[in-house]
Parts: C-alpha cells; sequence; structure tokens
C-alpha cells in the first residue's frame, strides 16, 4: 500500500459536468438557482499506510490520520482565488488554481506517520480533486502546516493543460 | 520567555532540548523542530512547503470529419 501524487481522475470528468466551484462563484450554484456560491474544499490527511490516488473518487476515513485536535475529514482549505487560464501559443495553454493560504493542523498530535493530504470537495458529496504527497511525518503537540506553491501557470496547486 | 505547548501542557523554551532539520527536494522544502524532556519527545511540529506538482498535461482534441 502507497499514497501516490496525482489529480484525480474522476475530477476531470466532474470539471466537464460542472460540478465544482473553485475559488470564487461565477455560475449560478446547483444548490440555488439565484445565488452563486463557491464549494467548499477540505483537506484530510493520509497515513503512509493508506492507498490514496488518481483512482481515488472521494473522501474516505479509510486510512486517514486520528489523533488528538484532528477532526476526521481534515479543515477547510482557504478558497478564495479564482481559477486562471493563460495561452502560451495557438494550440496550448494552461488552466492553474491554487488555494490562497496555507492548510494548517493546529496542536494536534498525530502520532503514526503520515505521507498525504487529499483536497476534495465537500459541498458536492466529497468529491475527490486531487492528491498530494511529501515525506513522512509524524506530530506531537505541534502544528502541521502545508505551504502553498505560488500560482502561475508552472508551479500553481493544480495545473490542466495542453500541449 | 518562549512558551512551548508540550505533552506535558506549555512549558518554558530553556527547559528544553530542541532539535530542528530540514529536507529540501525536488518536491517539498519541509522544516521540523522538536522539543525533548529527559528523553521524551514532548513536541514536534512540521512545516512543508509543496514544490512538485502532479503533471496534468495532455489535453487534446479530436478533428471532426
Amino acid at each position: 500500500m502507497a499514497n501516490t501524487q496525482s489529480m484525480c481522475t474522476s475530477f476531470m470528468s466532474e470539471l466537464m459536468l460542472g460540478q465544482h466551484q473553485l475559488g470564487t462563484s461565477t455560475i449560478v450554484s446547483r444548490g440555488s438557482l439565484t445565488s452563486p456560491t463557491t464549494d467548499t474544499v477540505k483537506a484530510a490527511l493520509y497515513l503512509t499506510s493508506a492507498t490514496i490516488n488518481a483512482a481515488t473518487t472521494a473522501y474516505s476515513a479509510t486510512g486517514e490520520v486520528s489523533g488528538t485536535n484532528y477532526t476526521a475529514g481534515g479543515v477547510t482549505v482557504t478558497n478564495a482565488t479564482a481559477p486562471t487560464s493563460t495561452n502560451s501559443s495557438a494550440t496550448a495553454g494552461v488552466a492553474y488554481w491554487t488555494p490562497s493560504a496555507s492548510i494548517t493542523y493546529t496542536t494536534v498530535t498525530l502520532s503514526t506517520a503520515f505521507d498525504t493530504v487529499l483536497l476534495y470537495n465537500s459541498t458536492q458529496s466529497n468529491k475527490a480533486i486531487s492528491v498530494h504527497t511529501f515525506g513522512s511525518q509524524t506530530i506531537t503537540a505541534g502544528t502541521f502546516t502545508l505551504t502553498m506553491p505560488s500560482n502561475t501557470t508552472s508551479t500553481a496547486l493544480l495545473r490542466l493543460a495542453t500541449t | 520567555m518562549a512558551l512551548v505547548t508540550t505533552t506535558k501542557g506549555d512549558m518554558d523554551e530553556s527547559l528544553l532540548e530542541k532539535r530542528e532539520g530540514s529536507v529540501d527536494n525536488d518536491n517539498e522544502l519541509t522544516t521540523w523542530v522538536e522539543y525533548w524532556l529527559e528523553g521524551e519527545l514532548v513536541h514536534r511540529s512540521a512545516h512543508v512547503t509543496l514544490k512538485k506538482m502532479p503533471v496534468f498535461g495532455g489535453g487534446e482534441t479530436a478533428s471532426i470529419g
């Protein structure tokens, strides 16, 4: 068992279905005919023994970390930046999005090693977005922080590119 | 006087042994800090900066006709 960094495959088809609204609300919500709303993105941590990868379709508590001050499902991701797209040529371009703040788990104790964060859309039935791995960690009465990369065409957390 | 959150409650940093480390590779920049009291780990925090993002390239369109 191992976790693998990837965009979740189901997320790509769900984008075509208009099932995710990241950053800022630009279309009328699926829950309202009049008031656009932005979806809530959450970040859950997974043990090194879990199997989270491109085939993950939704958040699951299986393999998730547990410990003092950690709530199942993880924390809400600050989601204030709208996705952006840029063309690099007549045939290529990239769309990208990055959470607008670090993801922080404050004063937690997570004694079993973990190495993965799953981003998922808690507004839309916990549909999976992406899997990000890092070196194995434990936390003892401390804070775990995931700092986001710069929101650019080459470094953003989520990038969809044509070549 | 700096206080550190520990498994034994907030403690003065001067009473603890501090250990720090970092990992810097293509995927991440990680720093961590530990505080030990008489051989016991009482605090560990970590800060991960993600660098290498998943590759999502290859969007294609098919010709019609």
